[in-house]
């Protein structure tokens, strides 16, 4: 008998104990014994793609955008993210202007405003490697730099050259090439 | 530039009511306060145990495997790292959508008791969203949290891997300088910049699982959470 069963068991035995103590027969006893991990966990904070509630949603919302689940983010904060991407990216609010996935302040913002990092599971994982795009974010992506471009660079990444990279193009430490992958800390 | 100064008012305030603090007194409080890629992304969060910082999902060094990275509680110099603990009534839940819907289909859920991270799933929860339960029956698994200055303790079972424990912060970013450019305080990046987040480090919860567990193939959609017990 491994220990969880160990904990049900003493659960039930204690649940019997207890129902037999009643001498009230007109009550159902419930007796609920609270087991280590139990109770309801809500959520505080969450993420998808990098940098996206930092950069896209204003300041009284970004608590109202880290407790709202993704289904229901697209509809509620794109607005709010096309209004503070043309605010960023003045450029964007030309009729017709767009970044260099060929998407305009509105198709721009509506894939960001759901905010989950999309992954392949058939290959190459990676933020934006010149070739893939949004399959996934591995540990030396520099999405900084990737996203200014899509906010800064302009249909072909020649916009705004000295917003489009901020020039730091890799971590501080070399990653592993196995698990768990991350530097040693400092 | 005053135009872009969106979303970032605590920082455009503390600029307005202190125009005479010298440059590099103001980079120092950007420093501390800074956000990046989703480093104390807002007031609720900031600071506590609950900070997730920064996620990851890359597929493993064996190429059947898909690797989730979580980040909480950034920026800790190594000075303060030792003392950085996991708290016992967050749990951090990575979310799995297969089939589009933005609704997770599988979660993996971890969380810590006693020096021990403990890991639920890859199973499909019975409710999803805003809260949730931890489904003891699911596959369960652990491993030590690894300390400070020592060797990683890496987790082997039910096929995966795991991992918990005080890491280098893998996010690099001239967060710095962004913030001088949005303050309207610099035309643009400098080169070469300057990494914001050199020589700190992060909490991190590092799990590897077949990809068959969580959809097998195709394009799935992630995202991590943290949920504080209530």
């Amino acid at each position: 008998m491994n220990f969880k069963n160990i904990k049900y068991f003493t659960v039930l035995t204690l649940s019997l104990f207890l129902m037999s103590c009643s001498n009230n027969d007109d009550e159902t006893m419930i007796t609920v014994i609270e087991s280590e991990f139990a109770g309801v966990y809500k959520v505080k904070d969450q993420m998808g793609r990098p940098a996206v509630n930092t950069v896209f949603v204003s300041s009284s919302s970004k608590d109202s955008f880290n407790t709202t689940i993704p289904s229901q983010q697209g509809g509620s904060f794109q607005p709010m993210f096309e209004a503070n991407l043309k605010a960023l990216s003045p450029a964007y609010a030309n009729a017709g202007d767009k970044n260099a996935l060929g998407l305009d302040a509105a198709t721009f913002t509506g894939l960001l405003a759901t905010d989950v990092l999309n992954v392949s599971l058939d290959g190459t994982t990676t933020f934006y490697d010149g070739t893939n795009v949004l399959t996934g974010r591995a540990l030396a992506d520099d999405v900084i730099t990737v996203e200014l471009l899509l906010i800064f660079g302009g249909e072909d990444f020649t916009e705004n050259p000295n917003l489009s990279n901020d020039n730091v193009d890799a971590n501080d430490k070399e990653f592993l090439t196995s698990f768990p992958y991350l530097a040693s800390a400092w | 530039m005053s135009e872009i100064q969106l979303n970032i008012n605590l920082k455009t305030h503390t600029m307005k009511k202190s125009k005479i603090l010298v440059a590099t007194i103001f980079l120092s409080i950007i420093g501390l306060i800074t956000i990046a890629a989703d480093h104390i992304d807002a007031p609720a969060t900031s600071g506590t145990s609950a900070d997730i910082t920064d996620f990851y999902a890359f597929q493993g060094e064996d190429t059947s495997n898909l690797v989730f990275v979580a980040n909480i509680q950034g920026l800790l110099s190594p000075s303060a790292t030792a003392d950085a603990t996991f708290d016992e009534n967050v749990m951090v839940e990575f979310n799995i959508d297969t089939n589009n819907d933005y609704v997770e289909d599988y979660v993996i859920q971890a969380i810590p008791r006693n020096g021990v991270m403990y890991f639920f799933g890859p199973y499909a929860p019975n409710t999803t969203g805003i809260d949730s339960k931890i489904d003891e029956m699911a596959i369960k698994s652990e491993v030590s949290i690894s300390s400070y200055g020592a060797d990683a303790i890496i987790g082997n079972s039910n096929n995966m891997k795991f991992f918990a424990g005080p890491r280098d912060d893998p996010f690099f970013m001239d967060f710095a300088r962004y913030g001088e450019i949005l303050a309207g305080n610099a035309p643009g990046f400098n080169n070469p910049g300057s990494d914001t987040f050199a020589g700190s480090n992060v909490l991190s919860i590092v799990v590897e699982v077949p990809k068959s567990t969580i959809g097998g193939s195709g394009t799935v959609n992630t995202w991590v959470e943290a949920k504080a017990k209530q």
